[in-house]
């Protein structure tokens, strides 16, 4: 099945749920008929709020650049010894 | 299956890496030593002399360690991989940028991790702890984790890190995979991820650092970010 057809059985089992709920009238209809932006709003939070938690803890690796600096200056030492032309870019 | 006869092949697209593509060789050869392995290297007819940097270092390592198989021009990333998978001799296919922004010091860890699970697709992960990225600014880590929430989201994809190009794949995995796959550029990254994982095939993630030293002259502008949306939704609806 193509993933937006699972996206949209979703949507529907969640729209027949609402629905459900309007009719059986558990939840006063005020605020039932609320449900569905409260939900695409809290979808909207829970969104940001991961956006800022993986920001907050993005992994980052300074000494990476260094290492690197490291191998770069190595492997050229090797070539230019064995002729391999690493003049500059 | 039998470690020792594995056979890994590394195919390496370059457009104007001419220095690159030596200290990469060289750093393959250096953390591969008990492997077999050959390098595909495939040249889209660099201006800048990389295919006579490759010549002379296919006289340092060997012709059957380095393959030179070029193209007329720049093609693509994705027809680059194909092209490279005709000359594969191997069992397992690697797939890497010249940048040096990916590190071979991690490919003992990738074969690692597909001998231990047997998994048909090791992708490297930028995004989870052991990973990481040096050298992108807080625009740019916000404009990366806020496509990454979004495509978790529409696509519940299976991988931390969807435009990784850094992956190890079983030869017949990527054959079939790449078969499927339309997109260019970093949309077709994430198209073989994701098709594969809707394909079940067996992924597993290693933790990668990459060092992006090219970020200052390659802005990540408003046309990327609709090829983006374009490339999430494409890929909601044909997989």
């Amino acid at each position: 099945m193509k993933h937006v057809l699972k996206l949209l059985s979703l949507l529907v089992v969640i729209s027949a749920l609402w629905i459900g709920l309007l009719q059986a009238s558990i939840i006063p209809q005020s605020h039932t008929w609320l449900l569905p932006i409260y939900f695409i709003v809290s979808l909207g939070c829970y969104g940001l709020l991961m956006v800022g938690v993986g920001l907050m803890r993005f992994p980052t690796c300074p000494e990476e650049a260094l290492l690197l600096q490291q191998d770069i200056a190595e492997a050229k030492d090797f070539l230019k010894q064995k002729g391999v032309d690493v003049g500059s870019d | 299956m039998d470690a020792a006869k594995n056979k890994y092949s590394i195919i390496v697209p370059t457009y104007n890496e001419r220095l690159n593509i030596a200290l990469i060789v060289y750093l393959i050869f250096k953390h591969l030593r008990d492997v077999d392995f050959e390098i595909i290297v495939v040249d889209d007819g660099s201006p800048d002399g990389t295919q006579e940097v490759v010549k002379h270092l296919q006289r340092l390592y060997g012709e059957d360690r380095i393959l030179l198989r070029p193209r007329a021009k720049k093609l693509g990333l994705g027809t680059a991989y194909i092209h490279g998978l005709k000359h594969v001799s191997g069992n397992f296919v690697v797939i890497m940028d010249a940048d040096l922004s990916h590190h071979p010091k991690y490919l003992p860890s990738f074969i690692k991790k597909q001998l231990e699970t047997g998994a048909s697709i090791v992708t490297g992960t930028r995004y989870v702890t052991g990973g990481g990225v040096h050298g992108w600014n807080l625009m740019r880590k916000l404009t990366s984790r806020g496509a990454n929430v979004l495509a978790q989201t529409l696509l519940w994809p299976g991988v931390s890190d969807l435009t990784g190009s850094f992956r190890l794949y079983k030869k017949s995995v990527l054959e079939d995979v790449i078969s499927s796959c339309v997109s260019k550029g970093y949309v077709f990254q994430m198209e073989m991820i994701v098709r594969a994982s809707r394909k079940g095939y067996h992924i597993e993630e290693v933790p990668i650092t990459f060092v992006d030293r090219v970020f200052g002259s390659s802005k990540l502008g408003g046309s990327e970010i609709v090829e983006y949306l374009k490339g999430l939704i494409y890929l909601m609806i044909t997989t």
